[in-house]
């Protein structure tokens, strides 16, 4: 990874609601994440785990309660870059190059050089040669490797995943916990869920699982660490 | 200014994608000419008849045209959830409305443009003599066409019956923005053309109303 620019930034969940019609998606979520801690999030399908990241991400307004991001003291920032969001579904164009879609991403973000910062982050992730090739030709893996490219541009301090590494081969799997580990490793602040990657979750510094939209279990050590893990590869 | 910068990106990339891709331009222009077309053989109209009923028929394959092509607007943001990236990268939402009415009022007047002398031809009907005029009609109709349907396109993509509901909020809103193109093209299809200034106004005004609603509330059409 590059040098970092970005400054240490937590996030703090304060009594989270979402409902979707009378549906809670969430129900009381407070939650404090320091800045620095790589933590998994694991349930079931429907336990809430996208929306919490959708609403970190700022792509969905809570209900009721709020987020803020907090800096390296652990007290609410002011104005923080958006969090970089890579999901499961790819959130680049198919039918532009790798380095075309960098390079839209990176101008509407206003960072300065697109082409430069674009060029630099194809080679992290391995694409350098492929920067020409339309992303509809490129594997899941490849995609993959994209969307994290597109997360990163902004240097953001906070990244979010959601389920980053289904639909991965064991390469590509390998590939991300790397890059994953070089990124926790930067001190950025990571958010993810999970589901069946142990050579990912085992990178996790903290598990919380949610249940039906609530926070069930938080923590950092021990055998219940272990069992949020297995939970997150089941 | 970054709001006009974001547009111009975008707009670029909406007309890039298109351009590689010509899903869109080319199924609707084959579908407008069809439509076209099969109206001239359903009727086999006079010279006379041509210029009272063809600016109602062109304006309505027009519309149908327009319906169609505003489906994918917000639609194809979804196959990769590249509206969220979007949302993530820019400041002001209006940005991708901008962008995305600006394509589609381009895409729509490229297309009205392609039928222009099909129609001329198969109606009988002379367009030459009123061109520019009927040019800046076209631009004000497909913008009422676009400004309404990119909002709509927002509204139904995130719908269980996307594919009817487009249609279906669409064809009623767009009755005046309807009216008033045909009456304005009407005007320059007889053998002395005149600008009727009355019915721009109207559809100049539609296009302010719609597009400033969209600027105050378009922000909550791309929320989840």
């Amino acid at each position: 990874m590059t040098p970092t620019r970005f400054s240490p930034t937590g996030i703090r969940f304060e009594k989270i609601d979402k409902r979707y019609g009378g549906l809670y998606a969430l129900r009381r979520v407070s939650l404090e994440i320091s800045a620095g801690e790589c933590v998994v999030l694991a349930g079931r399908n429907g336990s809430g785990k996208t929306t919490l990241l959708r609403i970190a991400a700022r792509l969905a307004r809570p209900s009721s309660g709020a987020v803020s991001f907090l800096n390296g003291s652990g007290e609410s920032g002011g104005m923080q870059p958006p969090a970089g969001f890579v999901a499961h579904a790819t959130m680049v164009y198919d039918e532009l190059t790798a380095e075309e879609n960098l390079m839209l991403f990176a101008r509407l973000q206003g960072i300065a050089e697109p082409a430069v910062r674009a060029a630099t982050l194809l080679a992290e992730v391995g694409l350098l040669e492929r920067r020409d090739s339309l992303v509809r030709t490129f594997s899941r893996g490849m995609r993959q490797r994209v969307a994290i490219a597109r997360a990163l541009l902004n240097e953001p301090a906070v990244i979010l995943f959601d389920e980053p590494a289904t639909g991965l081969d064991p390469q590509g799997v390998s590939w991300f916990a790397q890059t994953l580990r070089g990124l926790r490793d930067s001190g950025r602040t990571i958010l993810m869920s999970l589901h069946g990657e142990s050579e990912v979750s085992t990178l996790a510094t903290r598990a919380i699982r949610l249940d039906a939209g609530s926070v069930v279990a938080d923590t950092r050590t021990g055998a219940n660490f272990r069992s949020i893990l297995a939970f997150a590869n089941a | 200014m970054a709001l006009l910068s974001n547009a111009a990106v975008l707009l670029g990339k909406e007309l890039r994608t298109e351009f590689r891709s010509r899903e869109l331009l080319t199924t609707t222009v084959v579908f407008i000419l069809t439509i076209v077309v099969l109206f001239s053989f359903t009727f086999d109209p006079s010279v006379g008849e041509s210029r009272r009923f063809g600016p109602g028929l062109l304006w309505l394959a027009f519309l149908f045209a327009a319906s169609l092509m505003l489906q994918p607007c917000f639609l194809r943001e979804q196959t990769n959830d590249t509206l969220s990236a979007l949302r993530l990268s820019v400041n002001d939402p209006f940005a991708i409305f901008l962008a995305k009415l600006a394509a589609n009022t381009f895409f729509l007047l490229f297309t009205q443009v392609l039928l222009l002398p099909v129609f001329s031809i198969l109606y009988n009907v002379p367009v030459l003599a009123a061109f520019p005029q009927l040019v800046l009609v076209m631009f004000m109709g497909s913008l009422g066409l676009s400004v309404t349907g990119t909002a709509l396109s927002a509204i139904s993509a995130q719908a269980r019956m996307r594919e009817l509901l487009l249609p279906l909020l669409l064809l009623p809103l767009l009755t005046p923005v309807l009216i008033a193109s045909t009456e304005a093209t009407a005007a320059l299809f007889v053998p002395s053309p005149t600008m009727r200034w009355d019915w721009l106004g109207f559809l100049l005004a539609f296009d302010v109303v719609f597009l400033t609603a969209l600027w105050l509330f378009g922000e909550y059409l791309l929320e989840e």
